[in-house]
Parts: structure tokens; sequence; C-alpha cells
């Protein structure tokens, strides 16, 4: 190993030290705020990290890693997405009578499973990354183990997760039968030197798309995600929501770039077809709900919709506009979970719409945060949200995806129904006598800055996106 | 620079005037009212200016003001003053005074946010009649909507949820569509020149095959008609309108509805002369339909706010019809419609406010006999019923005079249908002034006739629309420029197609 492969694991060393540390500190005693600062100072060290020294230029560590623009970049994104849900988790946690100290281990080891699964460039680190995200996540989404439906949530991901990986695993296998080899690389030569897919190559993308697709929450395989987003405690839900998909994403986008999907129609037309089955299934499932996480549960699976039309479009800009988008969409999701988890108090989550009745009259600022995020959702001006549609929409239409894009934009008018509808419960009037089962938060300091800062970057970007672009289109270059 | 304050100063109003709340709810009111006066003088003495501006700048736009916004994407925060703008904004900021005016003693529930949202909506507006950048277009054609769904959802009438939905969705719905439209044009543009750029002036000259054109204009057209609205896209306007408070009906009526218009005039013609002249013959048969019918619904309204809605989807109609008569009268018509309605209606609703008010019904049938006991607010409401079915010497009767002698031109039949909507518009005019102010008495209630401030309010309405009636020509005069240029987009085609000699534009396309 020569030095700068060292140099450019060192996000991953970082990582697992956390963890270690942690467990350590754990042993000797018990005190959240002491493991709290662990995770948030190491999190952020090792952003810091890559924000001044890593490298531009690409470095391979053989055979497993690629460190690239486009890996750093995800690094980042994860690693800063991560620090926010531990920066809400504190509060959330703090209120809980449950032992709270391992909730960060995981947390630390599914940010590291996100992390190797972006800069992976081979089966065995792809898999070894996600498994190890998955399994974290089992854990996490059954934490408050006392709760009515946490078990319910953490059984239906652990046996559909488990399913998925086989499915991907066997995918996998196929495909190496055929290629003989787990490199993306080798793949690409593979599928190069032949003008048409071999059916089993073809079997074995088509599983590897089950196994990716469920991890997306992508209909059909899309069953999981309102019971677990309903069952998980709020900050592991959006985690779930943010790095989870979003690390998923980009290796998506690696891996088709690198082996070229772009040029078999059936394979882009299978994609087509869930995206916009994805749009349509997320947001009518969406409209009859009035449970807010459930809401988000289904809006999730249509965003992944709209992220796949830019994933379709292909291309320098497609891959630019996935990348903005998962930025636009991981503030504005950790921003509107964060608002749901400040809300919980120490029984149950603020999930139901009542719970949100008149919210704008009692709490004005939580209010209004919330609304900036509904409506960065819903893509209207002035947020985050809005660029990134216009940047999905211009990849679309740059590359002549007309059907994509304008299923987006019926989707889009769709989707305002429901978020609308939870802007208008804040909004109506606010009643004086407290009813017996009203949610009693305690407000912490820290949940209040993050969410501000979360706000003040949904906003910023929607006014002036052109440093987030600029980054991007420094950064995000594949090939 | 200037233009940009006009927008500043609205933005910050409306927050200045929500942090004030905490206070004193009334000083949100003297705020924004100070905002819109600003911004009033400032038009003003732009339109009084405007002979020397117009010399300085050597075109016919006024001034402009740029700064590079999003320059990966060549979009650019670009705003241009000419005629037409100019006269809009003073249409704008007049009923924006009304608005806060009308609601000064209406509303005492969230009063800071109120003008919030009413200073947001009236700088969305503001910025969509300002911008020469497509992005930014669609940008404030967006941020009005949020706060105008709040204005009716908050502050409304009793099914205002209902309503405000209805609004948002089929705003934003058809927006959407003209979004994928902009987009479409940037790459077609793109493609063609290499530089990728939303610049109004620099898409002017694109060119398309004839399907392309149709397609991008159609998503265009969307969006505006859904605004303005034509007939079968208008069933969110009695409700939207019925159910707002009065100073939202006020700026619903008055400028939003003619958003859409002003879209029509900057951009389809202009952008997709081809395709507008294609779709011409239909759209203008969709707009004397929607006089017809919203003349016809109108009439059997027994909600005053909803009778005096349809009468705007039977007046927009007008405006559709002129639009795409293509030559400069009826054009002239079309702008002069969007000023004279805007106070007419405006003044109608506020009429609607000043009745609800004081009996807290909006149900005709419990009306009757007011004009005993409110005398001035009885002249008001004539004139203003008068202005609707367009008696000559106020404003309504020269833009839809001018509209109907443009459209003569462009065709006969649809023509003498349209007037028959003049006719329509005699009738429900005459029902509404019939059985407020006159009939039966309703003699349980007693009825304060109109206070200090409620005078200084439709005082200056009248005026202005007896004014624009008398002497419509300093209006006609400052949008000529712009009116010419709609007019132009329109002839270089023809001059294309039928091989005619230049000049056609000063004879204004009597050829058709």
């Amino acid at each position: 190993m020569s030095k700068t492969d060292l140099l450019s694991v060192i996000p991953i060393f970082i990582l697992t030290s956390a963890a270690i540390l942690i467990l350590f500190s754990i042993a000797v005693k018990r005190n959240h705020k002491v493991i709290y600062l662990i995770t948030t100072v190491s999190l952020a060290a090792d952003f810091i990290y890559i924000a001044l020294f890593s490298a531009k230029t690409k470095w391979i560590i053989e055979p497993l890693f690629i460190i690239d623009g486009f890996g750093t970049f995800n690094t980042g994104l994860i690693l800063l997405s991560a620090l926010a849900v531990s920066m809400i988790s504190y509060a959330y946690f703090e209120q809980r009578e449950e032992r709270k100290e391992e909730y960060y281990i995981l947390l630390i080891l599914a940010t590291l499973g996100a992390v190797v699964l972006v800069i992976s460039k081979h089966f065995i680190s792809l898999f070894l990354g996600l498994e190890i995200l998955s399994v974290s996540l089992y854990a996490m989404i059954t934490y408050l183990r006392k709760r009515e439906r946490s078990d319910e949530a953490g059984i239906k991901y652990l046996i559909l997760a488990a399913f998925s990986s086989a499915f991907l695993l066997f995918g996998m296998a196929l495909v190496y039968a055929s290629a003989g080899s787990m490199e993306f690389s080798g793949i690409a030569k593979h599928l190069a030197s032949s003008s048409s897919m071999s059916p089993v190559v073809f079997a074995g993308l088509g599983l590897m798309t089950v196994g990716i697709g469920f991890k997306l929450g992508v209909v059909p395989f899309h069953m999981w995600t309102a019971d677990v987003y309903e069952g998980a405690p709020a900050p592991v839900t959006a985690y779930i929501a943010t790095v989870s998909k979003g690390g998923m994403m980009a290796l998506l986008v690696r891996f088709f770039v690198v082996i070229d999907g772009y040029r078999y129609t059936a394979l882009m037309m299978a994609f087509a077809v869930i995206a916009i089955a994805s749009m349509f299934i997320g947001n009518f499932l969406a409209l009859r709900q009035n449970n807010v996480k459930r809401i988000l549960a289904y809006s999730s699976i249509s965003h992944v919709g709209y992220i796949l039309v830019a994933f379709l479009a292909g291309g320098t800009l497609g891959v630019q506009a996935v990348t903005f988008y998962l930025v636009a969409y991981f503030i504005t999701t950790i921003g509107a979970f964060g608002i749901l988890a400040t809300l919980s108090d120490r029984d149950r989550d603020a999930e139901m719409r009542e719970d949100y009745k008149g919210l704008f009259w009692a709490r004005p600022w939580t209010a209004a945060i919330f609304t900036a995020m509904l409506l960065s959702l819903a893509g209207i001006p002035l947020t985050a949200g809005f660029i990134g549609k216009f940047y999905i929409v211009a990849a679309g239409v740059g590359n002549g995806q007309w059907l994509l894009v304008l299923m987006l934009a019926v989707n889009s008018a769709i989707g305002l129904y429901y978020y609308i509808k939870i802007i208008a419960t804040m909004f109506e009037p606010y009643e004086k006598e407290r009813p017996s089962d009203q949610l009693y938060p305690s407000i912490y300091i820290v949940s209040g800055v993050t969410m501000a800062v979360l706000t003040l970057l949904l906003v910023w970007i929607g006014t002036n996106p052109s440093g987030i672009m600029d980054l991007i289109q420094a950064f995000v270059r594949l090939n | 620079m200037i233009l940009l304050w006009f927008i500043i100063i609205l933005f910050v109003g409306g927050i200045l005037a929500w942090i004030a709340e905490y206070w004193n709810a009334s000083i949100s009111r003297w705020i924004s009212m100070l905002a819109l006066i600003i911004n009033f003088c400032l038009a003003s003495y732009l339109l009084a200016a405007q002979n020397e501006i117009a010399i300085l700048s050597e075109s016919s736009w006024l001034l402009y003001y740029r700064i590079p916004w999003i320059p990966s994407f060549g979009i650019s925060f670009y705003l241009a003053l000419d005629g037409l703008s100019l006269v809009m904004l003073i249409l704008t900021f007049f009923l924006g005074i009304l608005a806060v005016l009308t609601s000064w003693k209406e509303l005492q529930y969230k009063i800071g946010f109120f003008h919030f949202n009413l200073l947001w909506v009236l700088a969305g507006i503001t910025g969509v009649f300002l911008t020469m950048d497509l992005f930014l277009f669609y940008f404030f054609w967006e941020v009005m909507l949020i706060p105008m769904y709040l204005l009716i959802g908050i502050w409304g009438h009793e099914n205002r949820r209902y309503a405000a939905f209805k609004f948002f969705i089929f705003t934003q719905a058809s927006g959407l569509l003209m979004f994928v439209a902009i987009l479409g044009l940037y790459f077609v543009h793109g493609n063609l020149t290499g530089e990728y750029t939303f610049d109004y002036f620099k898409l002017l000259g694109t060119t398309f095959s004839p399907e392309v054109g149709r397609w991008l204009m159609l998503g265009f057209l969307a969006a505006f008609i859904v605004k303005l609205p034509v007939v079968p896209f208008h069933s969110w306007l009695p409700d939207a309108h019925a159910e707002a408070p009065t100073a939202g009906s006020v700026i619903l009526a008055g400028l939003l509805l003619k958003t859409g218009a002003y879209g029509l005039l900057r951009f389809v013609v202009p952008l997709f002369p081809d395709a507008a002249h294609e779709i011409a013959p239909w759209a203008m048969l969709l707009g004397v339909i929607g006089i017809l019918y919203g003349a016809l619904l109108a009439f059997s309204q027994t909600d005053l706010k909803r009778l005096v809605a349809y009468t705007s989807v039977s007046h927009m109609g007008f405006v559709m019809l002129g639009v795409f008569a293509f030559n400069e009268l009826a054009v002239q018509g079309v702008v002069m419609q969007m000023i004279t309605h805007g106070i007419s209606t405006g003044a109608l609703f506020i009429i609607a406010g000043f009745i609800y008010e004081r009996i807290h019904t909006r149900d005709i049938d419990q009306m009757g006999g007011f004009w005993k006991q409110m005398p001035f607010m009885g002249t008001i409401a004539l004139i203003f019923a008068m202005a609707s079915l367009g008696l000559p010497g106020l404003g309504n009767f020269v833009a839809e005079f001018l509209t109907l002698v443009g459209a003569w031109k462009a065709s006969h039949t649809l023509t003498i249908f349209a007037t028959l909507g003049l006719v329509a518009a005699t009738v429900y005019s005459l029902r509404f002034l019939q059985s407020v102010f006159n009939g039966a008495e309703m003699t349980h209630v007693t009825l304060p006739d109109l206070s200090l401030r409620e005078k200084l309010m439709v005082v200056p309405m009248v005026i202005f629309i007896v004014w624009l009636g008398l002497f419509p020509q300093p209006v006609l005069n400052t949008v000529k420029r712009s009116v010419e240029r709609v007019i132009s987009a329109q002839t270089k085609v023809d001059d294309i197609r039928e091989d005619l000699r230049p000049g056609i534009a000063q004879k204004g396309g009597e050829d058709e």
C-alpha cells in the first residue's frame, strides 16, 4: 500500500476509529454528551479532511476503490448528512429512556458503509459497503424497541433487505459468470466486446436492478418504505431517506456510466417504466395519507422517480443534475424530518397531521422552516428543490426525454396537493385549549441551530445556486 | 437600478410589516402603505419622464438592469422596462394601495402576516411585468402563487381552503407546462446557435420547425390561458375570487389575470409568431365563447362576488380576441382592457367588500334598496356597473371598442358574436344594480354610507376610469412602441410567407 493509497482512504479510517473509540468510551462510562461529541467531531473532522486534502485527480486503489471527484463529492455529502442527522438525533434521543449511546456507533458504521459504496469500483466492495450499511440500519430502525411499530418496521426491512441482497448477489454471480470479472471496468470491457448483450448478463443485470431498486425504494420494490419510515425513529428515517438512498443512487450512476448501460434500450426502457411508475404511484399513495411520515415516505418514492429522469437523460448534465438534486433533497429531507424530530416528545413522534394544526401561530419559526422544506419538496422557487427540479427538467429536455419530463411536470402538480395540505394544516386557527394527547417536546439548541443552518442553505441554494453548481461541475466528472 | 428597487422595496417591506406586528399591528399597515406609495411615486416619476428617458436610452426600452445570476446556464437577473411594463406597474401599485386600504378595517386577524403576503404577491407580479429573462420570469410567476394561496386560504370566506387549493393547483400545473416549454425553447435556441441563454431578446429570433414551435407555444399558452382565464380552464376563478378577502379579490382580478394577458402579448406572440398565427382562429373562438359564457353565468349568479368574478371571465375573453386578431387597434384595445378592467372590476370587488362589511353576506337575494341609505355608494356602483357594460365616456368602452374594431378585420363572424357580449354585459350589470341598490328595501338594517377612508379609495378610481374614457391617448402613446413590437413580430412572418412589401406594420395588417 503506497502512501497515497493510505492518504486517500483516511476518511474511512476516521470513521472506523470513531466507531471503536465510541465502543471503548461506552465501556468506561455511558455518557450521551461525550459520545455525541465524539460522533460529531469525527464526522466533522472527516469532512474537513476531505474538503482540504482530497485531490481532485482520480486515484485508484486496485482492485476495490476509486477515489475520484464524483466519489469524493458524494462522500462529503454523505458525511455532512450524517453529521446533520446526528445533530438532530441528540435532542431526540435525549428525551428517551432507552440506552442511547450505541445508536451513534450504528450511525457511524452505516455512514462507513455508504462511503464505501460510493467509492467502490468492484462488486466485492459494493456488496461489503451495502451490507455494512444495511446491517446497521436493521438495528437503527428498531432502536426504540418499546415502540409499537418499530419491530414491524425492523423485521420488514430485515427480511426484504436480505431478500434483495440475495437478488443482488445472484445477479452479480451471473454477470461474473459471463464477464469473468467483478470489476466495473472489466465488465465494461466484456460488454463492449460484443454488440448485443448475452442473456446471462442481461438476467444478471436485471436481478441486480431488483436489488438496487429495493434500496432506492422505487416501484415495484417500494412496499417497505411507508412502514419503515413510520416505524423508525424520525432521525433514522431521515438517514434512510438520504444517505442510504443517495449512496445507492450514486453507485447506480457510476456503475451505469462505466459499463455504458445507456446503449441497451431494453434496460433503459425498464428504468423509464420504473421511473414513471414510481412518480405516479408514490404521489397517488401520498394523496390519501394523514400520517406525515407516510406522506414523506411516499413522496420519497416519487422523488427517486424524478431523480431517475435525470439519470436516464445521462450525459454530463444528467449526472450533474442527479448530484445537484441529491444535495437539494438531502437538505430538504433532513430538514423536514428534523422538524418532525424536534416536535416529537417522549411518547411518540409528531407524525399525525393533527399534530401540526395551528403550528404556525403557536411556533412560527418551526412552522416556517417546515413550510420551507415542504415547498422545496414541491419545487417552489426560492428553495433548493426548485433549482433541483429545474436541473432535472433541463437534463431531460436537453436529452429529448419529453415523455419523462411531461410525466415529471404532471406529477409535480399532483404532489403539490399533499404538501400544500400539510402547510394548510399549519395555518389553521390555533386552538387555545390543548387536547390531552398534545405533544410536549423539549427544545434543544443543537436542533434549533441545525434547522436554522439547513434552512439558510435551502434558501441560499434556491436563490444563489451558482456556487454549488460550479462545485458540482468541478467535481462530478465520470470517465 | 430603479427597477431593482421596485422589487426590493416590496420584498423588504413585506418582511418589515411582518416583524412590526410584534410591536403594533397598525404599524404593519403603515409600512406596506408606505412601500406601495414609494413605488407608486417612483413609477409615476418614470411615466412623467418617459420621453426624456426614451431619448437617452435610444430604444423603445426605457430602462435596463442586468446582473448575471446563474452564468453556467445563461441565466441572468435581467429587468427591463418599456411602455407596457410601465403602465402595468402603475396599475399594480395603484391597486396595491387600494388593497391595503380596503383591508384597513376588514382584517383584524394576523395583520402583519397578511401584509407580508400582500406585498410578496405584488413583488412577484412586479417581477413578472419587468423581467426579460425567461427563467427569472418563471421564478416570479411562481413566487406570487404561495402568498396568494395563503391570502385566500387564511383570510378568505367559508369555503376558502377548497378555493385556495383549486387556485394553486390549476395555476401551478399550467405553470409547469410553461416551464417545460421554456426549457425546450432554451435548448432549441442553444442547439441552433450554440449560445445557451434564457435572455428574452436573444431568444426572440429563434426559428423552429412548425411542429416544435407549435408544442412550445402550447406550453406557454397553457400557463397564460389558465391565468387569464379562457373558458374551459376558468373554473378556479369564481371560487378563488369569491372566497378571497376583498384585497385578495382586487389583486386577483386586477393584476393576476393581467399577468396572463401580459404573457400573451410579451411572450406567446413575439416568440412564436408562426404558431400563434396558426392557432389564432381557435384562440379567438375561445375568446368569444368566454365572453358569452362568462356573461351568461354572471347573469345567473346569486353570490355578489361570484357575479363580479364571472364578469371577469367575460371581459378577459376580449383580451383573447384582441391579442389573436393581430393588428394594432386590437392590441391597443387589449392593453386598455387590461388597465380599465383592473380598475373597474377592482372597484366592484371593493364595493362588494363594503357591502359584506355592513351586512355580512354576499347573497344578492338578501340585498335590495340600498340606494336610499347609501346614495354615495350607489352612485359609485352605478359608475362602475356602467363602466363594466361599456358605456361611452368610461375607460372600458375605449378598450372594448378598439378590440372589436381590430377584431373585425380578422373575423367578421366572431366579432359580431363578441359584440353580443356587450349586450349581455348590459343585462348582468343592470341586474346587479337593480337587485342590490334598487328594488324592495331591506328595512331591518341600518347601513352607514361610505366613510372618509372608503371615499378616498373609490373616488380616485372613478377619476381614473373617467379619465381613461375621455383621454385614452396618453396611455396609448406610452404603450405604442410595445404594441408595435407585438405586431411586427407577426408581420415579419407575413412578409416571408406572403412576400408582401415591407412597411405593412404601419397599415396595421389590414390585409387580413
